[in-house]
């Protein structure tokens, strides 16, 4: 059966999900950091992480966004293959909901038209918006506004099959070091291993949106997330990179087939201020 | 140490300031970021003179998020410093005192920091909320067309960093990594 979603409700929801989103962390990566609090052993470390508590409990109270960097919206649409959108252009209706919730939530305006002349947009659009078709009939959206500290942090380095899992640590570690202070520690460390050069990358970016603690299914994965997270941790950079033995909340790894030549492997780094909210409609 | 220190800055005092140490700041301060700063190379390439006069005072590497009504300032953290490295040099060579964002600095602007006798502070990265308590006013006081990269100037109380770069060149970024290296 096809079912018609006019597009208006698309623009409601990401409006809502911009705002929400940049002002409430959401809880999982709230428990994390609590957690994390809790564990601390550097003296400055501790006082960063509560005071980054403290951050979060303001932001509620005061309504004002948690970072000053509300990000660039990213975007995943899941659309069931039974749906309709009725009443207007989809990518359009998306930018509609990012302009007013950029707008009428107060959130900053970060984003350039043009990369090399670079005149602000003045509504933070265009978002990046990825599109998937999945069964069914319904519509899943994710909003991830990602700030550009830790982004700019991020690589992709195309493995030869020879490096094998080693070089893939080798990889994590090393961007993980050279941020060291850069992308506001504490992390959440999104990998994408294989597909192709932007499988990789879409990979590690889609990794930062699951729930934080969640980890990967299969066997060899999961314990090569939890071997990450303990060596991060014990390089020292610590809350604020200012020393102390959380440097990560998460490692979240994501994979895919690939080349029988080739072993991608993309590090998308995000700070504590990782924005993640999904609906479904 | 923990500190409290007044801003503008006084060159005697920060000469004692130490990496690690923990200050609190009130008075005056000047926000630039990127494109304050391309402006500012852009004017001093033309001969031209700054809208503002640096001298000991401390520039804040930030664009905060819009104030709503009735409110002085919305989120207030810091940006990454090294953005500025390129421009940071010439700036306290004509005088700035100190700085304050997040993450590394290049080894000219360590240079210029020992050569000036001036201080690199880091603010916690991701705070931007809790940091925006402290800023008592806020008003652009050049290059409005930039919006969030405008510069502003801000009345601070007791607003939190930590010193990252002292006067002597002591980096705390440098000591907490090699403190690590196994
Ligand atoms: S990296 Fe994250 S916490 Fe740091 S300034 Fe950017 S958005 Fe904020």
């Amino acid at each position: 059966m096809i079912r018609e979603i006019e597009v208006t409700e698309v623009t409601q929801n990401i409006r809502e999900m911009c705002i929400q989103t940049n002002y409430f962390l959401s809880e999982d990566m709230a428990c994390a950091m609590k957690e994390a609090a809790e564990k601390e052993q550097g003296a400055l470390g501790k006082k960063i992480l509560g005071q980054l508590e403290e951050n979060l409990e303001i932001a509620k109270t005061d309504q004002i966004p948690i970072c000053q960097d509300t990000g660039m919206a990213v975007i995943f649409l899941e659309i069931g293959q039974d749906v309709h959108f009725t009443g207007g252009d989809l990518q359009e209706a998306v930018e509609e909901g990012v302009r007013q919730g950029y707008i009428e939530g107060y959130l900053r305006k970060s984003v350039v038209g043009d990369p090399l002349l670079r005149e602000n947009t003045k509504d933070n659009t265009p978002a990046i918006l990825h599109t998937s078709i999945v069964p069914g009939n319904q519509v899943n959206i994710i909003v991830a506004p990602k700030g550009f500290g830790s982004e700019n942090m991020s690589r992709i380095v195309m493995l030869k099959p020879a490096q094998g899992v080693e070089g893939v640590k080798q990889v994590i570690l090393d961007t993980v070091r050279e941020a060291g202070p850069n992308a506001c520690p504490p992390l959440v460390v999104g990998v994408g291993i294989g597909g192709t050069f932007e499988k990789a990358a879409l990979l590690a970016k889609q990794a930062l949106t699951r729930p934080v603690g969640e980890k990967a299914q299969a066997p060899h994965i999961r314990s090569l997330e939890e071997e990450m997270l303990e060596k991060i941790n014990q390089l020292g950079i610590g809350p604020g990179g200012l020393g102390g033995n959380t440097t990560a909340l998460a490692v979240h790894i994501n994979t895919y087939a690939t080349h029988i030549a080739g072993l991608p492997t993309a590090v998308n780094l995000c700070c504590h201020v990782n924005r993640h909210v999904k609906r479904t409609l | 140490m923990d500190y409290r220190i007044a801003a503008p800055l006084d060159r005697e005092m920060i000469k004692t300031l130490r990496a690690g140490d923990y200050v609190w700041i009130s008075g005056t301060i000047y926000t630039a970021r990127d494109a304050a700063h391309k402006r500012m190379q852009e004017t001093l390439d033309d001969g031209q003179k700054l809208p503002l006069d640096w001298k000991d005072n401390i520039i804040y590497y930030m664009g905060p998020s819009p104030a709503r009504e009735g409110r002085v300032i919305g989120s207030a953290g810091p940006t990454t410093a090294s953005r500025m490295d390129l421009y940071a040099p010439k700036l306290l060579d004509m005088g700035l005192g100190g700085m304050i964002g997040k993450g590394k600095r290049s080894p000219e602007v360590l240079d210029a920091i020992v050569r000036n006798g001036a201080v690199y502070f880091a603010a916690v990265g991701g705070a931007g909320a809790l940091l925006s308590r402290q800023i008592k006013q806020a008003e652009v006081v050049a290059y409005e067309d930039l919006g969030t990269e405008a510069i502003r100037r801000l009345e601070v109380e007791d607003f939190p960093v930590i010193v990252v770069i002292d006067s002597q060149g002591n980096n705390l970024y440098e000591m907490i990594s090699q403190d690590n290296t196994v």
